[in-house]
């Protein structure tokens, strides 16, 4: 059993931006760190690439290649495929990780257990996801579940897309599938990019960021129009109808008014992000609800977090994008050096911490630009899905709250399963948390309870039974 | 000015059998916790109503006795909380455990609980899946489960219409003499008053107690609790490994842990049990989790390969004799205690709420409370 | 460097570090799991891992996320029978 076990000064959970960065800025400390991703390959959701394709990120390539010579060099060990489903912080000090296979690498590492003096959670996120009648037919799915299939697997993931939600996540994705080849029918943005404009204004001091970030925006427009993409703002998809997969979609006001309905065999939808935060729950750090409604961590100046010896960085502190996140992971990266004796670069670490703020405060302008519209409930009929994993309907819910009186998220869950299924409340939490708006109660503390998992992911019992510590 | 005739302190299984059975008789009830409804205990465990793991005794008369109401007072709404009556089956993996079994099945039969005898041969026919290493069980009817967060909802919705009030997130910061006979409970935002207060706080009651001025020795007991992945059919009963009863009755602080493998209708296959003392400390416990998957694959080889895909833990409410406490506060007149119900609350609530009606309404009670009595303890000086 | 897998005997094309999610999608199979309270089908949703829809057997291996596992040659999937009676 003990040959399972290894030991590290430093544990990075997560190879996105965040972890990448940390891992590469701690390592060129002199900082020796243990890598954990669930992916194949390095770069996360944000730079998801097929192995011989580069993504023609050069940022992507630059840090690639200093990683790789750490790999080599034995400063870095990398596991991909592997998640962690449990953090245990003993009293002894430290942290102990149990690791099983994510299954996208044939045959992992065999590693199982990583024991770390100091821990780092680059975590990441996913598509928020708000229900919508006919969201549990094939054909539907995340915006940037249809981006990795692009991305990652060279597969087009359908030929006539509408995509909706909020956010400018929507556009590189209508433009890639129409570069791929696919007919984009239409991009529903809940908002508009005028509110964009007058979100962005508020941060006078992200100048730099700013001039950016409306050169991207225009060449997005730019790509739209040569695409012929329809972009309608201010309209939501009220309906997704189909037998056993999506064949039409109707794109509507949120007022409930119809504009048009298309055929369409694929849907992408995404609301914005929801950071993953069991594991920094698990270690038992300190949450806050973020300006877009998402739980993240407290960190402090230097990406610490509460609990001493844990660091995060990336989405799970605040919804902001990669480059929030690199800044982030560097930073946390050079922190951790600090921690262990290192003389670091005190300069680099101010501009880094400059860089964040500028970040933070384009990402909370971001999000007073595009929030979830407060009527999106309107949309839902007492058949529409609200759980997908237990097949929860929204009348249940409904039922829940009124006569049985749950008046909580954690309550509508207790009665109704929505949550309780295989992906353990991770696509539905927000809207059931949502659903309870009107309520005086919900809270901080009833997210913490929607986003805590003891198992992180799923394990078998066998894995359970077998594991050390 | 009293605002209700009876007070419960505790929105769990305990405070929603009382507040039920008190309003049906026609006592305005107010309910009031400090959480969400079913926040506590009530929603960490697995819903059982059991016989099968009593020894003969008070607890197993009020588990006898509460099974009726559940069967009885309450039979037409059991479908809205899942009443289940899948049956026990507890196997013995050795000799001298199935010696100790059988009698204790004979004991039991002696105060009316149902039992079958089940030889080696004759395992499969109930559970297939079930471990060759078990050499003889016995199975018992009438051993049932209900879906407890639903059974909660249900009997306080059912409350609410015989005039109950429900009030939610208001902790009780303090007691208050008020006019003549009643007593205030002040909460953080508020103040009520009757002349009856009932604390059904379960592992926290005694802090309850505590802030009344009174006294009542109930302390927290962990348990952790394993989900599979949804798996209809696997497991048809509630089956457990015969040294469950031995553990339960013990005082021992330590790590115990014991098989209790049940499949749901919902489908998942819910794993028990384990027992610890350690406060109210909600740390993950992977000793836990391990001995849980160990004992339920030694019980059932093929759940190695299912995965669990949710875990959490509860605190028991117990006593140091381990028996139920219902009775008024001897230092306090008026404050009763309903509480200590330990890992069998949610089967003994229903017999509980029902008695507590009968003597808060002057009555007799169906089954003597003596035992139960809360002067049988005494503040160490 | 293209290779075949099987979906319930019937061979499909896949790539190299595809996923057979994606493999299935490019066959134009988009369901290949039966929902246990409704009996709806149910494929690819979030395509990376988070919400489990995409469950089936792999290579004997019952509750496999298609968005995660990786194409191989000569790899077996089913429609996942996890759901099913014993």
């Amino acid at each position: 059993m003990s040959s399972d076990v290894s030991v590290a000064q430093l544990a990075i959970v997560g190879a996105g931006p965040a972890g990448l960065s940390a891992a590469v800025s701690a390592g060129l400390a002199g900082v020796r760190s243990v890598l954990i991703d669930a992916g194949a390959r390095p770069g996360g959701q944000f730079w998801r690439h097929s192995p011989d394709a580069k993504t023609g990120d050069p940022k992507l390539t630059d840090l690639l290649q200093t990683f790789e010579s750490l790999v080599a060099g034995e400063v870095v060990t990398y596991l991909s495929g592997k998640q962690v489903w449990l953090i245990q912080n003993p009293a002894t000090g430290g942290f102990i990780l149990q690791l099983n296979n994510s299954g996208t690498v044939a045959e992992p590492a065999p590693h199982r257990v990583i024991r770390a003096e100091r821990l780092l959670l680059c975590p990441g996120g996913y598509d928020r996801q708000l229900p919508v009648p006919g969201w549990q037919l094939p054909g539907v799915m995340a915006a940037g579940g249809l981006q990795a299939m692009l991305k990652e697997h060279q597969v087009r993931p359908g030929t006539r897309i509408l995509l909706g939600g909020t956010g400018p996540f929507l556009l590189p994705v209508a433009t890639a599938l129409a570069a791929a080849g696919a007919s984009v029918v239409g991009i529903c943005e809940a908002n508009t990019v005028a509110g964009w404009w007058r979100g962005c204004r508020e941060v006078l001091s992200a100048r730099e960021i700013l001039a950016g970030k409306v050169i991207e925006a225009g060449g997005y427009l730019a790509k739209l129009a040569k695409y012929r993409i329809p972009y309608y703002q201010g309209a939501v998809i009220t309906r997704i109808t189909g037998d056993t997969h999506a064949t039409t979609a109707t794109i509507g006001r949120p007022d409930g008014s119809t504009i048009r309905t298309v055929e369409i065999d694929t849907v992408g939808m995404g609301w914005g992000f929801t950071p993953s935060m069991e594991l920094v729950l698990a270690v038992g750090a300190r949450t806050r609800v973020d300006v877009d409604g998402s739980l993240v961590a407290v960190v402090n100046g230097r990406q610490a977090s509460t609990v001493p010896g844990v660091w995060v960085a990336g989405e799970a502190t605040g919804v902001g994008g990669a480059d929030k996140a690199c800044c982030e992971g560097q930073l946390a990266g050079l922190a951790v050096a600090v921690d262990l004796g290192i003389k670091v670069d005190a300069a680099l670490a101010v501009r880094l911490q400059r860089k964040i703020r500028s970040w933070r405060g384009f990402g909370a302008a971001l999000h007073r630009a595009y929030p979830v519209p407060s009527n999106w409930k309107d949309r839902l009929t007492p058949q529409t899905v609200i759980c997908r994993c237990e097949e929860v309907t929204y009348s249940a819910v409904q039922d829940a709250q009124g006569e049985l009186g749950a008046d909580s998220p954690r309550l509508i869950k207790l009665v109704t399963r929505a949550g309780m299924g295989w992906c353990q409340g991770r696509l539905c939490g927000f809207a059931v948390a949502g659903l309870c708006g009107n309520s005086s109660v919900v809270d901080h503390a009833d997210l913490a309870a929607m986003s805590a998992r003891p198992l992180a992911f799923p394990v078998t019992l066998g894995e359970i039974a077998d594991s050390s510590e | 000015m009293p605002t209700s005739d009876v007070i419960i302190i505790g929105a769990g299984m305990i405070g929603a059998a009382c507040a039920y059975f008190l309003s049906v008789q026609g006592f305005s009830v107010q309910v009031v916790d400090r959480g969400g409804v079913a926040g506590g205990t009530s929603s960490a465990g697995e819903g059982n109503i059991l016989l099968s793991d009593k020894e003969p005794g008070p607890e197993l008369d009020l588990a006898l006795y509460s099974q009726k109401v559940w069967r009885g007072d309450l039979a037409e709404f059991a479908p809205l909380y899942e009443f289940e009556n899948k049956g026990g089956l507890v196997v013995a993996a050795g000799q001298s455990s199935a010696l100790a079994l059988t009698r204790l099945a004979e004991l039991q039969k002696s105060q009316g609980i149902r039992s079958e005898s089940i030889a080696y041969d004759d395992l499969p026919r109930l559970e297939p899946r079930l471990t060759r290493a078990a050499i003889s069980g016995v199975f018992y009817p009438d051993d049932a489960q209900v879906q407890p967060m639903l059974a909660v909802t249900h009997l306080l919705r059912l409350a609410r219409q015989h005039g109950a009030k429900v009030t939610t997130y208001q902790p009780v910061v303090g007691f208050a003499a008020a006019t003549a006979g009643a007593r205030d409970v002040l909460t953080t935002s508020g103040r009520f008053s009757a002349p009856i207060v009932i604390n059904a706080a379960g592992p926290w009651s005694g802090q309850v107690a505590e802030l009344a001025g009174g006294y009542l020795p109930v302390l927290p007991r962990r348990g952790f609790v394993m989900v599979t992945e949804p798996q209809p059919g696997m497991v048809r009963h509630k089956v457990y490994a015969a040294e469950y009863v031995s553990d339960v009755a013990s005082s021992d602080a330590a790590l115990q842990a014991s098989p209790v493998v049940e499949g749901t209708p919902a489908g998942p296959i819910l794993i028990g049990s384990t027992r610890e003392r350690v406060g109210f400390d909600r740390t993950n416990s992977l000793p836990a989790l391990r001995a849980l998957a160990a004992n339920a694959i030694a019980l059932f080889p093929a759940l190695e390969q299912l995965r669990a895909i949710r875990s959490y833990s509860g605190f028991r409410p117990y006593c140091p004799d381990h028996l139920p406490v219902i009775g008024e506060d001897p230092l306090v007149p008026g404050l009763w205690h309903v509480s200590g119900h330990e890992g069998a609350g949610i089967g003994l609530a229903a017999g509980t709420g029902k008695l507590v009606a009968q003597v808060i309404a002057g009555g007799v009670p169906d089954l003597d409370l003596t035992p139960f009595a809360a002067h049988r303890f005494r503040r160490a000086a | 460097m293209n290779f075949q897998i099987y979906f319930d005997s019937v061979p499909i094309p896949a790539e190299p570090g595809q996923s057979v999610g994606a493999a299935l999608t490019a066959a134009g199979i988009t369901a290949w799991r039966t929902t246990r309270r409704e009996g709806r089908p149910r494929g690819l949703f979030c395509g990376i891992g988070i919400c489990f829809d995409c469950l089936l057997t792999v290579d004997s291996l019952p509750g496999q996320r298609a968005c995660l596992v990786r194409a191989a040659p000569g790899m077996k999937l089913q429609t996942d029978g996890g759901d099913d009676e014993l």
